[in-house]
């Protein structure tokens, strides 16, 4: 193949946990990379996004680098794909939206238990929180979605060996769940 | 046996008078995918997931008595694009966070959407708040994961004869709620033997004291969807040994 | 207070306790709950979870003068909005929250029948139509002055009939009692016979044939059957009930006990809404001068069993009542969830009975077939939609009211009578009705055509058809039971969606969600109300795609939610302003509120 599908990655309000079980394909990797290149991601530690055919989001959407890193993925890539539960749907930081912001701060800066130094940081270096966390595809268009937490190796494997062969997706019934 | 048969899919399903499309369904080991229905408890035919056309007009197969000779379409694409529909409906109307819900692998509202091939909730999360109800000392209630199906609230009327639930509110406000002075469970005469407590398709009652005892990969869905395993009230291999 | 007399002793009266309470106490106090909780042997959180399901109840206190503006879309197009913002402003007060001395209250309420002379509001329950500013001021300064609404002026409480076309219905006047006498000297075989030879279908909307549905009764096994009367005319731009029930009662009522007579009925209800309470004492007036003439009561007309009595209950701000197994359970003092069918109420229904229901203009049409015959009626309209049909004429006309016109009149006759300059749209019966552009104006009212229960708004060429789809989206999003899902979610899903197109943030995809939301809520929902909700929505997709495709963004996506604003709280907990503090959108793609 003269050219392989340029693909990259990135974790927002996230684990690393789809990172983790993208790498759990296992020696199945060493066939992926013969298909793919892998620009931006945490993987390898490339940190400038180049356009890419397929952007691998995990996470949901919590603060201001979210959203711009979120956006530049779609900017710069073909297809972009939603991996996980927070990605999906917020996931596990979503469950932070049962409270205001502002509870959830002081919570974590000013009253929780063990706090030094109680203030809420306001450096401009900072991200700000979003008021709610949000899955992504309320903030950019998403072409695929892959759910799980984490979704497994083998549907990982299923979905990019579909995908780079242009057939259209299909996982067998063990390889899709929510959890 | 009964002379009377009507066709789902193109297989013929026999009937006795009186029985709905679902009970000549299940007892001819036909799936129709559902939420609120439980052969224990009248139906109600509330969740809608149970949409199939009979002779070319909607009706949920729950509440609809079957008809001689009619034809039923029940796995056709145009119903299933439909039952996802309702499915994700209900995954952004509550928090259904899987990964932290100690029912994830035997919930039915999951079970279905794999049944359906729901991949994303898609619309956009409405992320209600609800209260979580710890006041009894053998069940925690998570409101968070409620589908307003409205079981709890029959087998508590019906087979336990306490009325403990209620659904309350209107449209998107309707929630469930505790017949008791205070609003809490803890404060009602509900026990963990009770009927009510074992009947939600989903997480909303969680026994305390325990938890997460069947690792993941023998959960109830995880190897084999449930039309073939059966509803979690009624799991086929239960079924099978009475 | 108590229109029951003695303490609270049965519980199918549940509701019609809360409506004397918060009557009296401008709210239901936990002690109330408590109370009738005892009294009634109904756990409190039932009684909380009848409260929670009608708008006109609340468990905090309104304002010593609660007033509710009409929402309706013609109350809109006449300036509701607009006065509603001036009386808040001059009472300084915000919609919804009681003023901080209680003295007022200020929100908006679902149609409340007044289409024909709105904007209109209800203030503690009684209406005061058309309003304009000078009437607004008036109002403001008379709540400032607090002065007892027996004191205000007397014309503010008019409500004028406003009947512009009259046919056989509205003029062929009946003597009190003629169709009782019929059926005391005809035998009720011959009278059933006679509606049914008069092809009488139901005045509500749906059309089903009224002496088959009185047979059906009459020969359910039953010791005891229920004529219901439903007054809860709540399909927005319909109003042709509040004229019946104020000018036309006695054979409204002859209706029902005629009904009673034949199919051996001897308990009445008329569930009247909320929103027609002022109604309730010149009804009661009318129940009281029929038993005295023995029209009503123990042996009518002397004749010995003939035993009919009619209670009067009241609905309190639920649209989805008007649907007939949500109305008897709301009856049996529940939430007025619908049920499922079978059992059809006319084999079980208000408390397991079998039971009639029918609407206002079916029980007036029928005591007249009783006494003119079958030919009478059959004579108008068309084969299969015999007689003629009561409109309720709303919106941009010059001459909104009622109009009586024989079944098979076409849309364009009527929008000329009515006075319509320039109309590019009707909605015709209702919000879960259609919307008709004009190239459909040719169609005629008839149950095989274009069927109506009767409202037929008008809207000119001027108008934006959009303003109607938002107030129907909000309308269906408050009025949903939320029993099922479809309706429960979809009508709020669709509700948000038209609110992100109104303000020019949605995209063709967000209209494909629309569309699909739409479609699931038509084939899946469990009652007639979310079956029909999303009508509007898929109507004026055909027929007004303009007023979608204008306020398209021309990109493929746009977030669901303005992301600068979801930085707020952080830009308030944090004091910062800075760049990085805020999200900038390409103008292409971001909310601009």
């Amino acid at each position: 193949m003269s050219h392989k599908i340029r693909v990259a990655t990135t974790s927002l309000a996230g684990c690393f946990g789809c990172h983790m079980s993208l790498l759990d394909i296992d020696e199945r990797l060493l066939e992926l990379i013969t298909l793919v290149e892998f620009e931006r991601s945490p993987i390898n530690d490339i940190k400038q996004l180049e356009p890419v055919d397929v952007g691998i989001i995990e996470g949901g959407v919590a603060n201001t680098d979210n959203v711009e890193v979120l956006r530049e993925f779609r900017r710069q890539s073909k297809i972009l794909v939603a991996i996980g539960a927070c990605a999906i749907n917020g996931g596990i930081p979503a469950m932070r939206n049962h409270f205001e912001l502002k509870e959830c701060l002081e919570e974590s800066y000013l009253d929780g238990i063990g706090v030094v130094n109680p203030m809420i940081p306001n450096d401009p270096e900072i991200p700000l929180l979003l008021n709610k966390v949000h899955p992504i595809h309320e903030v950019v268009k998403v072409d695929y979605v892959l759910p799980g937490c984490p979704p497994s190796g083998d549907t990982i494997w299923t979905f990019l060996t579909e995908l780079l062969e242009g057939r259209p997706i299909h996982f067998p019934y063990s390889e899709i769940h929510y959890d | 046996m009964s002379n009377s048969r009507f066709v789902i899919d193109g297989k013929d399903i026999p009937f006795r008078p009186g029985q709905t499309i679902m009970d000549a369904a299940m007892a001819a080991g036909v799936y129709i995918p559902h939420l609120c229905h439980n052969p224990d408890y009248a139906s109600t035919g509330n969740c809608r997931l149970c949409l199939v056309k009979l002779n070319g007009r909607y009706v949920s197969a729950c509440t609809q008595p079957a008809i001689a000779d009619s034809q039923v379409d029940n796995q056709i694409d145009e119903i299933n694009q439909q039952r996802k529909t309702l499915l994700q409906m209900l995954f952004v109307e509550g928090n259904h966070q899987c990964p932290g819900c100690e029912k994830s692998g035997r919930c039915q509202l999951q079970a279905v959407a794999y049944y359906v091939g729901m991949l994303s909730p898609y619309f956009t999360h409405f992320y209600p708040r609800r209260e979580l109800d710890a006041s009894h000392p053998e069940m925690v209630l998570d409101f968070n994961r409620c589908i307003l199906c409205g079981l709890c609230v029959r087998a508590s009327h019906s087979a336990d004869k306490k009325n403990i639930f209620a659904i309350s509110g209107r449209g998107m406000d309707s929630r469930l709620v505790i017949n008791s002075t205070s609003g809490k469970l803890g404060d009602s005469n509900f026990s963990a033997h009770d009927a009510a407590a074992s009947v939600c398709p989903v997480g909303v009652f969680l026994p305390k004291h325990k938890g997460y005892e069947v690792p993941i990969g023998q959960r109830l869905y995880d190897r084999e969807p449930i039309a073939q395993v059966g509803d979690v009230a009624h799991p086929n291999h239960q079924r099978d040994k009475k | 207070m108590n229109r029951w007399r003695d303490i609270p002793q049965r519980s199918d009266l549940l509701l019609q306790y809360l409506i004397d309470i918060q009557q009296r106490d401008s709210c239901i106090s936990t002690e109330s709950i408590q109370k009738l909780s005892t009294e009634l042997a109904i756990p409190a959180a039932q009684i909380k979870s009848v409260i929670e399901f009608y708008s006109f109840l609340h468990t905090t206190p309104r304002g010593h003068f609660n007033i509710l503006f009409s929402d309706n879309i013609t109350d809109q197009m006449a300036g509701s909005r607009a006065l509603m913002r001036q009386l808040c402003q001059q009472l300084n007060v915000r919609q919804g929250d009681p003023r901080a001395d209680g003295r007022v209250t200020v929100d908006t309420t679902s149609c409340t029948g007044m289409c024909d002379q709105g904007p209109a509001l209800l203030i503690n329950n009684f209406p005061i139509t058309r309003l304009d500013s000078k009437r607004i001021e008036l109002i403001a300064q008379l709540i400032e002055q607090d002065t007892p609404l027996e004191q205000w002026p007397a014309e503010f409480f008019e409500i004028n009939d406003n009947v512009h076309r009259a046919d056989i219905l509205l003029t062929h006047n009946t003597e009190d009692g003629d169709a009782l006498r019929a059926l005391l000297e005809e035998g009720a075989e011959t009278l059933l016979q006679r509606i049914g030879d008069a092809e009488l279908r139901g005045r509500g909307g749906a059309g089903f044939k009224t002496a088959t549905k009185w047979r059906l009764c009459k020969q359910a096994d039953a010791a005891q059957r229920i004529v219901v009367c439903n007054a809860d005319e709540g399909e927005p731009g319909t109003f042709k009930d509040r004229v019946l029930l104020q000018s036309y009662a006695a054979q409204v009522i002859e209706g029902m006990t005629l009904c009673a007579g034949i199919i051996g009925a001897s308990k009445g209800f008329i569930y009247l809404r909320g929103e027609y309470r002022y109604l309730l004492d010149s009804l009661e007036k009318e129940l009281q001068r029929r038993r005295d003439a023995k029209l009503l009561g123990n042996n009518i007309l002397d004749q010995q069993g003939f035993n009919f009595n009619i209670e009067i209950h009241l609905g309190a701000g639920a649209y989805i009542c008007g649907e007939e197994s949500a109305l008897l359970e709301s009856l049996a003092g529940h939430r007025g969830i619908p049920q499922k069918r079978p059992p059809f109420p006319v084999t079980r229904g208000y408390l397991g009975l079998p039971t009639v229901v029918n609407n206002v203009e079916t029980l007036m049409t029928a005591c007249q077939i009783a006494s003119h015959g079958s030919d009478w009626f059959t004579d108008k309209g068309t084969r299969q939609s015999a007689g003629t049909k009561l409109l309720s004429i709303s919106g941009d006309c010059q001459q909104p009211g009622i109009y009586e016109y024989p079944m098979g009149t076409s849309v364009s006759d009527i929008l000329i009578d009515c006075g319509a300059d320039g109309p590019q749209a009707v909605q015709i019966a209702g919000a879960a009705g259609q919307t008709l552009c004009h190239r459909e104006f040719k169609r005629k009212i008839a149950i095989e055509d274009a069927s109506t229960g009767g409202s037929f708004m008008v809207f000119n060429r001027h108008r934006d058809m959009l303003d109607m789809v938002q107030n129907f989206a909000h309308f269906f999003a408050h009025e949903s039971c939320g029993f099922c899902t479809p309706c429960r979610v979809g009508s709020t899903l669709i509700s948000n969606l038209v609110d992100k197109l109104y303000t020019s943030h949605a995209t063709q995809n967000d209209l494909r969600d629309i569309e699909r939301i739409a479609l699931v809520m038509r084939h899946a929902s469990h009652c007639g109300l979310g079956t029909t909700a999303s009508n509007h929505i898929l109507d004026t997709f055909n027929n007004f795609p303009d007023a979608y495709q204008r306020r398209l963004r021309s990109t493929e996506y746009t977030p669901a939610f303005d992301l600068d604003l979801a930085v707020c709280e952080a830009r308030a907990i944090t004091g910062r302003d800075d760049d990085d503090a805020h999200i900038v959108c390409p103008p292409q793609e971001g909310f601009k509120p």
